[in-house]
């Protein structure tokens, strides 16, 4: 296991700057997945990344995994241009590794879970060595996600395991291949209730014991509060609200967030803010602020009384940096009226 | 009672190949018009099985023990012509996974009407198609909506296109068996908007199945918990889910953490181990083997539902223990 | 991991992956309609490599013709002779040999071809792939035989060109079929995983989506003999088989020619008719036992 403290010491910083992605479909409409996006993860720390369907957030994801060309901005990887070339994409799959959702179809149902496990190994060749063969770094793999005895599992097809096993196996996938990086979309979304918090264990687990990042996409606020140590907030292809779990979660200044939370269900909470309508069409973003159509601020008059409504209604905000704020003419303009 | 459904010692057993397969064991439950009981399990638990026997939906292959009665006629023995009336006319179901029930090849309004015309067949065109209007704006979708086809909504817009297609027939009970799972959180909370309205307004009984103990706070008048096919725990809503009395409930509970709860940050609650295999269930307590709380006792003999409190049953022999 | 003598994880494998060959031929066997044909086709063959044992080859020689012009079947000749004396038993025997020859050789053109194709096009997509699904659109609506005719009178007559224009005119249907399949593993999420985990595509190609589409070929392909067979038989009674060798198809040509229907002389064109179909039938059989056994789905339950 020395190879995981030496990378956990070396670490590796992942950034999005500027990073918009657009998809042009057969009629020539174009989706704007993502409009600018800063974002930063870096070994040792539980970032997630929250919003809704069509937030753009596994575009986000995929694009910092190197999964998805950007047509815009940049990806940095420890402060250097993501390689797209097909040998610099195989050199950082070492290091940042991306566990996909709905674990059910992510195996294939002909491969074992050893097949599945040794994948990335024999594709990089890594098992080299009369004490690091195969064999070992798949068991070890099983061990680090929490699947013991490994040996057990060796021969057992997807479809004979369990939604929690499952998903264990693709994160033990991702680990055989001793990643710096870690990211997971909706890593428990499908999976019974009672099970997330053992996976969400192990993720924190992982931090811990081998050092490593991981970039958690979600639409569960409640999975942010328990793991992240930094939460972003999307909605529309921007990140409108970023900063330190605890503060955003329990202090939210953007009028999105704070309606999220809102309507989290529990029985003591704050009234509940129930947008109307839902996230509109990636083609046809709303200018300004694109959530000024659904603000409630702008919709009570909030926003009108501060004199900022036609800045809602036309003028775009600034990408928010890595370090985190808010982007809201609503919460800008209150932060700098003298106090 | 004037309940408007009580299902009475309900066993329902699935004939496999390895054997049978006990997916439903000795439950009893109650709804009233205009009440609505949340049933809180996951995967194995048998409340999908329960939903669907309700309908006497169940497989052919499964044998069922027990009554099920609907305005106190039993739906197990009902005869066919009386069964099929109740079917969607006297409870209807929103079923799990509605996103891929609706025809992709029809348009959403016919599928909503398709149960009007089934029930009553000497409706008129424009009489059904205002009835769709209608229910579709119950839903909180405009009646326009109805020419669409299905892959031209949201998930939260199918999801209410299903329920639309529910409540076709103005039945008395509506099960809604996962309903709002796949959804994101604004749109859980719309959809839940809807069905708490419907129940209050139209005086519906509805029963909300969810492995989400929050969202059935929020949503249910009773709670009960249910666990390898039986009820482990039964009582008011917000007593459940605030103070469970059962472990399973009590890990079921925290598994979705409060946010701005400061034990949460850095501690995700769950349960050990995996669903119980219902074809090998141990001896004595099914939940024993994960239980925080299981001693030697536990394994002794299945704990029987009792009341532990004024309005509070449980499954469990350490419930009132210091 | 303990030292005692337990298989290694690669052994384990081996003995899995050999308990489901048992398995799949358990099933085969099950399926009463594939054993028949199963047994048909293993007689064919055997008659067809062990030609040489059962009949002298000189009893093809026209020259060398000891019997009567179109004689009944006798003790002799047991299915009688043909009308240039030939035993029509011996011309059956041996024209077996072509008609399985070309058969499997035929669908193994076509095979490769529409393999090729049907990868390209599914997988790769793109301009290529959209201009490689419009030439096998081309080839499915063009229909086989006159377009087997002319290539067959332009390339000529001869046993590698009846290969070659079966081949080319068949392999658009495997193309289709593989193309699809291939399309719907193409967007499954395991791909994904396997590009997020640094496959590019020939370790895509090899891992996941050739075993999904091997066992579909497979079966496809039984059922490409028979249609091959079929067209051979088809070409070689308009005449345009190598007139060189003995075919079913020739036989039944030369049987037409010489009127042997008018004159009742059976024993020469029903042999010949009755192996094409007992061949066809048999590869069909198996082909749909096959497909049964490696598609679960439509196993009987």
């Amino acid at each position: 296991m020395n190879d995981q403290i030496d990378a956990a010491e070396n670490g590796l910083s992942l950034e999005a700057r500027d990073v918009a992605v657009t998809f042009t479909s057969r009629g020539g409409a174009v989706a704007t997945a993502l409009d600018g996006v800063d974002l930063s993860v870096r070994s040792g720390e539980i970032v997630a990344l929250v919003g809704e369907s069509g937030s753009g957030k596994t575009t986000l994801a995929r694009a910092l995994a190197g999964l998805q060309p950007t047509t815009g901005g940049e990806v940095l990887v420890d402060g250097e241009p993501m390689g797209r070339r097909g040998r610099e994409l195989k050199a950082l799959r070492r290091r940042v590794q991306m566990v996909l959702q709905d674990p059910a179809g992510a195996l294939n149902p002909r491969h074992t879970v050893y097949d599945s496990v040794a994948e990335g190994i024999r594709l990089h060749g890594l098992a080299r060595g009369a004490d690091r063969t195969e064999e070992r770094m798949v068991a070890d793999a099983l061990s680090a996600a929490g699947l013991r005895p490994p040996e057990r599992l060796f021969l057992r097809y997807p479809h004979e395991l369990s939604g929690g096993q499952r998903q264990r196996v693709l994160i033990a996938g991702a680990l055989a291949l001793q990643p710096q990086l870690l990211i997971a979309d909706e890593p428990v979304s499908s999976l019974d209730a009672s099970i997330r918090g053992e996976v969400l264990a192990l993720l924190l687990r992982l931090r811990a014991e081998l050092g490593l990042g991981v970039l958690v996409v979600t639409h569960d606020l409640g999975l942010a509060w328990n793991i992240a140590d930094r939460t972003a907030v999307m909605y529309l292809g921007r990140i409108v609200e970023a900063g330190p779990t605890e503060e955003l979660l329990t202090n939210p200044q953007h009028p999105y967030t704070k309606a999220l939370l809102s309507v989290v269900p529990e029985t003591d909470r704050v009234e509940p803010v129930v947008l109307q309508g839902e996230i509109p069409d990636p083609t046809r973003i709303p200018g300004g602020c694109r959530f000024h159509p659904r603000c409630p601020e702008l919709a009570s008059g909030a926003a009108a009384a501060a004199g900022v409504d036609v800045d809602c209604r036309r003028a775009l905000l600034p990408v928010l940096p890595a370090s985190g704020g808010c982007a809201c003419h609503l919460v800008a303009a209150r932060q700098s009226v003298p106090s | 009672m004037s309940d408007l459904l009580r299902i009475e010692d309900l066993s329902v057993t699935y004939a496999t190949q390895e054997g049978p397969v006990p997916a439903v064991r000795g439950v009893t439950l109650g709804v009233d018009r205009g009440e609505v009981l949340g049933i809180a399990g996951e995967s194995g638990c048998g409340k999908s099985t329960l939903a669907s026997t309700i309908l006497r939906l169940q497989p052919a292959s499964a044998t069922v023990d027990g009554r099920v009665l609907m305005d106190g006629e039993d739906v197990v023995t009902m005869r066919w012509g009386d069964l099929r009336t109740l079917r969607w006319a006297g409870a209807s179901i929103v079923f799990q996974g509605a996103l891929h029930s609706l025809n992709a090849v029809r348009r959403v309004g016919q599928q909503i009407a398709e149960p009007i015309r089934l029930h009553e067949p000497g409706v008129g065109d424009a009489e059904v198609d205002r009835r769709v209007g209608e229910l579709l704006e119950q839903v909180g979708l405009p009646a326009a909506r109805a020419k669409a086809y299905p892959h031209q909504l949201s998930g939260g817009q199918r999801q209410r296109v299903m329920i639309a297609m529910a409540l076709a027939c103005r039945p008395d009970l509506v099960i809604a068996d996962e309903p709002t799972t796949a959804l994101d959180v604004m749109v859980q909370a719309q959809v839940l908007d809807v069905l708490t309205t419907l129940v209050r307004e139209a005086g519906l009984g509805m029963i909300f199945i969810s492995h989400d103990l929050a969202v059935l706070a929020e949503v249910s008048d009773r709670i009960a918990v249910m666990y390898a096919g039986r009820v482990v725990e039964q009582g008011p809503a917000n007593l459940v889910f605030t103070d469970p009395l059962h472990p399973y409930a009590a890990a079921l509970g925290a598994s979705f953490p409060r946010v701005g709860d400061p034990a949460a940050r850095y501690a995700p609650a769950g349960l050990a181990g995996d669903p119980p295999d219902l074809r090998s269930l141990p001896a004595g307590c099914s939940f024993a083997p994960r239980c925080p709380r299981a001693v030697d006792a536990c394994t002794a003999a299945e704990p029987v539902l009792e009341l532990k409190r004024p309005t509070r049953a449980a499954a469990c022999i350490r419930v009132g223990e210091s | 991991m303990a030292e005692a003598p337990t298989l290694t994880s690669r052994q384990l494998v081996r003995r899995r992956r050999r308990a489901a060959w048992s398995r799949g031929w358990a099933e085969f066997r099950g399926n009463r309609g594939g054993l028949v044909g199963l047994v048909v086709l293993a007689l064919f063959v055997l008659i067809a490599v062990g030609a040489p044992l059962l009949a002298d080859r000189s009893g093809l020689e026209v020259t060398q013709a000891t019997g009567g012009v179109l004689e009944p079947p006798s003790g002799e000749f047991w299915l009688g002779t043909d009308d240039n004396g030939r035993s029509v038993l011996t011309l059956l025997i041996w024209g077996a040999r072509i008609s399985l020859f070309v058969g499997l050789m035929a669908t193994l053109i076509s095979m490769l071809i529409g393999t090729v194709v049907g990868l390209t096009s599914g997988y790769f997509g793109g301009f290529v792939g959209a201009a490689l699904f419009r030439v096998t659109e081309w080839f499915l609506a063009i229909p086989f035989l006159p377009l087997a005719i002319v290539l067959a009178t332009v390339l000529g007559r001869s046993l590698l060109n009846i290969v070659i224009v079966i081949g080319v005119t068949s392999w658009a249907g495997t193309a289709l079929l593989i193309r699809s399949q291939v399309l719907s593993i193409k967007e499954r999420a395991y791909l994904e995983r396997s590009r997020a985990l640094g496959a590019g595509h020939g370790h895509l190609l090899r891992r996941h989506v050739l075993p999904n589409v091997v066992p579909l070929v497979f079966a496809n392909t039984t059922l490409c003999v028979a249609v091959a067979i079929l067209s051979e038989t088809t070409l070689s009674f308009l005449g345009l088989g190598d007139p060189t060798r003995v075919s079913w198809g020739s036989m039944l040509d030369d049987a037409y020619s010489v009127g042997a229907i008018t004159t009742g002389s059976w024993w020469f064109f029903v042999p010949p008719g009755v192996c094409v179909v007992l061949v066809v039938l048999s590869f069909t059989l198996v082909g749909q036992a096959l497909e049964a056994v490696l598609n679960p789905k439509l196993r009987k339950r």
